[in-house]
């Protein structure tokens, strides 16, 4: 696989934006942003609303996600862009979440809305309208999904990724800066973890690194690539950004997201944890 | 602005005496302007980021400490440094 299959620029987007086969979706942070405007012909998905089973702690189950997609108007062989705010943290994990279901053909606006922004290119209010489609979704790819238990297992043994910012690592945070500090009942990180935050992965425009700095960050950073590895933030989107480049620009196969994160980790009883920095 | 005060967004409902709040407005000649911020730790590292609201403005909840923050416009990027503290909003306007 190669970049270009997973990963398009802004240009490719704007000759593709009235192809019927490709849909491009937004998903935000910031699930309004939509609201105000997005590229044309964009539909949206709600990380919250969509994507999040309105009971449980747990993702919409094959048959939620099958009446999501239908009702989106997507089909199994449309080619589906994902873009969004926050240097596509969300995007990211819009599309993790569609190859966990295991949509075919899914791939990343390079920068996400915010380079489309600064480059001034247009964006518009309009909503478009897509015929209802009949999609069927396949049973979850759980070799790509971790649970507790596996992030426990994994203390000592496997890499553990911890990509949250170095004071969210080291306990002195709690949550990204841009959210009221309320969320996991302890600080700190999983032990044997290393810390290597998902942005230096991403240029200031939120483009992706080269596949040859991506390789170094982690190199350096002490993550051996030929063992089993575990993502994890603090509710998995920053994490999912890690899992698209490890697992989809680098091409290791042996990459899970753990999506329950800090806030499950650092809320549950009896389990070790660290404090500081590595 | 109507004479709002510059800076930061509006504090009520904002629990100030618990976090650490570092916020302020982005302005090109006077006038809001729509961009993002980045959040840098003392050492440089990402910390966060946020979109500028309609009136050019944001805000983070961080740790006491230096911090920088950085603008990022169409075609253009401003530093600016910070120092926050527990308690009270650090207020920061910064020209691009």
């Amino acid at each position: 696989m190669s970049r270009s299959d997973v990963l398009v620029d802004a240009d490719w987007v704007q000759a593709h934006i009235d192809d019927p086969k490709v849909v491009i979706v937004e998903v935000d942070e910031d699930t309004s942003a939509y609201e105000k405007n997005h590229i044309t012909n964009a539909v949206r998905i709600d990380w919250k609303r969509d994507l999040q089973d309105p009971v449980r702690r747990d993702f919409v189950d094959q048959a939620g996600f099958e009446k999501l997609l239908s009702g989106k108007g997507i089909a199994n062989d449309d080619t589906v862009v994902l873009y969004g705010g926050n240097n596509n943290w969300f995007a990211a994990y819009a599309y993790w979440y569609f190859k966990l279901y295991g949509h075919r053909d899914v791939r990343l606006l390079d920068g996400g809305r915010k380079k489309w922004e600064l480059d001034s290119r247009d964006l518009v209010e309009a909503v478009p309208t897509r015929a209802e489609t009949q999609y069927t979704a396949q049973a979850q790819d759980t070799s790509i999904r971790a649970f507790r238990d596996d992030a426990v297992k994994a203390i000592g043994s496997l890499n553990l990724v911890d990509v949250r910012s170095p004071d969210e690592f080291s306990g002195k945070l709690l949550a990204p800066a841009h959210l009221p500090q309320e969320q996991s009942q302890r600080p700190g990180h999983i032990p044997t973890a290393r810390n290597i935050p998902w942005s230096k992965s991403a240029n200031d425009d939120g483009t992706f690194r080269s596949d040859d700095e991506l390789k170094e960050i982690y190199e350096t950073a002490g993550v051996d690539l030929s063992k089993d590895t575990v993502a994890y933030c603090r509710i998995g989107e920053r994490s999912a950004h890690t899992w698209f480049v490890l697992h989809e620009l680098l091409g290791q196969q042996n990459v899970k997201n753990y999506d329950g994160s800090w806030t499950e980790y650092g809320s549950l009883v009896g389990v070790p944890i660290e404090l500081g920095a590595n | 602005m109507c004479g709002a005060k510059a800076g930061g967004p509006e504090l009520a409902g904002v629990d100030v005496a618990s976090e650490t709040i570092i916020q302020g407005s982005l302005t090109r000649d006077g006038e809001p302007v729509s961009g993002y911020v980045r959040l840098l730790d003392g050492g440089g590292e990402f910390t966060a980021e946020v979109p500028t609201s309609a009136t050019g403005q944001f805000r983070f909840f961080a740790a006491p400490g230096t911090w920088t923050l950085r603008a990022l416009v169409p075609g253009s990027t401003v530093d600016r440094t910070v120092v926050a503290q527990r308690g009270s909003a650090a207020d920061v306007a910064i020209a691009v």
